[in-house]
């Protein structure tokens, strides 16, 4: 297609131009955060005139920064463990067997992918307590896993599908057992799937701060997003300090996303658009 | 499927591969589907604070729709996340398709501009809310701060206090969280058009406007379907952005309140001034359920019908 100069150089406006929109807020952010309060009142759009690492060590006293990281990490990895191997294993047993209940336990399975979990929020809430899970990372991951099962085993089974039979039954003439062909043969010729069942999840994990919101008081228990609430209850006057607080919670995300951003973006659309 | 699965069986018939899907069952079952369906038991209860007393049948849907306050702040709240879908499919999918557009047209630096349209999407929602809280601050915000310095004094206000510009302002902040995203699944249907079929309306003398709308448009259809549906979903359920920016209570005067912050109110608040109500809320639970499952359940059909095809 050929397009006029005049329209390719409105492409080139339009294109740049939201360039500056979505990173500029973010830019700001970041650039904030160096400043003193004053500054950020006197000139709010301006670069910092020189770097305040202070507010840093101010918040690291603020809040338990080191923790909230740490639940983070916890919790998203650990769910995207589970959601990975439970989702994996399904999807083999619900691909490649057929029995009478596989087609009616795939089914039940699709069905999770219509259910928004929130608004089972108060039964799961009494659920917890009665679990004695209340204030305890692990009703994050358990709900976050189970509500991930539903996409991720859609996609995995689709994926098992699309392997070749041969290569299974080549493997089992060799003697290899189904947890065998599963292990080595199957798991790593889906890697792909995998991965964007990892990204998927893992996103979503790190930033949700619904449950969180509702399951975990305990302040060294917070995962970021809930952690860096506080600071807006307490130092809505501080706000070096708040956007010191927003990048600090923005920057780990933004680095994994920078070191392989071509894996996220075609992982995130895989399977949405065939 | 499973030709080889079940010829083999006999042979080699292990038990232990029907352990295979069971923790991934016993999670989604106790975390998932008992929840929501306790949720729907809930909602046909009287409750008494976090007690739950006797049967009341359908009551509890009849309050949510005929009883003030409760009717008004329902069909208040149901009209903000109508609104939220329309702008959002308006302006986040209007931009977001027209960026895709380039970027498919491979404009230079594309690869740049993919990674930085994509980025607002990685922040935690809340992260977003309180970002752009500070930067609509009357006082000190860079929003105003930039309006007067070029000029448009005038336009400066408090725009989340205002009833008036409160709503739309925080569609918008949702919009620029999910261009981004739009934009991958728009550029992932544009990419899947096949070369020829292009190359083929060229020849027939599609140019400019008319190829697009002629041609690419009904092409990437797929990709429209998909993002329309994640979008009324997404609309639907918005919650944590109004919390984050407006509090539980949707302020200014609920004009920023949606059908999932008015049940949080309901199920965990008590701010409201009233009680939690757990069969209200669960009843209005059941409600959203009904709206969102039925367009997912639209948007499978939907999906299994492009399967077939393929």
């Amino acid at each position: 297609m050929k397009t006029s100069i005049g329209g390719r150089a409105v492409q080139y406006v339009i294109a740049y131009l939201f360039m500056l929109v979505a990173l500029y807020p973010i830019a700001l952010m970041i650039a904030s955060s160096f400043k003193t309060n004053m500054e950020i009142f006197a000139n709010p759009l301006s670069l910092p005139s020189s770097l305040h690492f202070e507010t840093y060590q101010k918040l690291w006293k603020a809040v338990p920064f080191a923790d909230f990281l740490w639940n983070s990490i916890f919790v998203s990895g650990m769910s995207v463990l589970l959601i990975t191997v439970f989702s994996a294993m399904a999807s083999f047993y619900l691909a490649r067997f057929s029995f009478k209940w596989t087609a009616a336990l795939t089914f039940f399975f699709l069905l999770g992918l219509m259910i928004p979990i929130k608004l089972g929020i108060v039964p799961l809430f009494i659920l917890m307590k009665n679990l004695g899970l209340l204030n305890s990372l692990w009703s994050l991951i358990l709900i976050y896993t189970a509500s991930g099962i539903p996409l991720a085993v859609f996609i995995l089974t689709g994926f098992f599908r699309t392997l070749p039979v041969e290569l299974e039954e080549a493997a089992r003439i060799d003697g290899c057992s189904n947890f065998q062909v599963f292990w080595k043969v199957l798991l790593p010729l889906i890697r792909p799937a995998l991965a964007t069942v990892v990204i998927i999840n893992f996103i979503h994990a790190w930033n949700d701060f619904f449950f969180p919101l509702i399951f975990i008081q305990k302040e060294t228990l917070k995962t970021i997003p809930v952690g860096m609430m506080v600071l807006f209850g307490e130092y809505e006057t501080d706000w070096s300090l708040l956007f010191a607080g927003l990048t600090l919670s923005a920057v780990p995300m933004i680095g994994v996303f920078l070191l392989a951003s071509r894996q996220f973006m075609e992982g995130l659309t895989a399977g949405a658009v065939k | 499927m499973g030709t080889i699965a079940t010829s083999r069986q006999k042979g080699r018939r292990s038990w232990v591969i029907h352990l295979f899907p069971l923790p991934a069952l016993i999670l989604y079952a106790l975390f998932v589907v008992y929840p929501i369906f306790s949720a729907f038991t809930y909602s046909l209860y009287d409750w008494q604070g976090i007690k739950r007393g006797v049967f009341v049948g359908l009551k509890n849907f009849t309050t949510l729709f005929t009883v003030e306050p409760f009717n008004e702040m329902f069909w208040n709240a149901f009209s903000h996340n109508l609104l939220y879908f329309v702008v959002e499919m308006i302006v986040q999918n209007g931009v977001a398709f027209t960026l895709a557009f380039f970027i498919y047209r491979k404009i230079r630096g594309a690869g740049f501009l993919k990674v930085a349209y994509f980025i607002p999407r990685l922040l935690s929602v809340i992260v977003v809310g309180f970002l752009w809280k500070l930067i609509f601050n009357p006082n000190y915000g860079a929003l105003n701060t930039f309006l007067t310095k070029i000029g448009l004094a005038e336009w400066a206000r408090p725009w989340l206090g205002d009833t008036d510009t409160a709503l739309l302002a925080i569609i918008l902040v949702n919009c620029w969280f999910g261009v981004g995203f739009a934009m991958l699944i728009f550029l992932a249907g544009l990419q899947s058009i096949p070369e020829e079929l292009i190359e083929a309306a060229r020849l027939d003398g599609a140019r400019g406007i008319t190829m697009l709308w002629k041609i690419i448009l009904p092409l990437c259809m797929p990709a429209i379907t998909i993002m329309t549906i994640f979008t009324f979903i997404q609309a639907f359920e918005a919650f944590e952005l109004v919390y984050a920016m407006q509090g539980s209570m949707g302020e200014p005067f609920y004009s920023t309140d949606t059908l999932a912050v008015y049940f949080y109110r309901m199920a965990f608040s008590s701010a409201g001034g009233g009680d939690v109500s757990i069969g209200l809320g669960s009843a209005l639970a059941v409600v959203l359920f009904i709206i969102v499952a039925s367009v997912s359940a639209l948007s499978m059909h939907l999906m299994r019908k492009r399967e077939v095809q393929h």
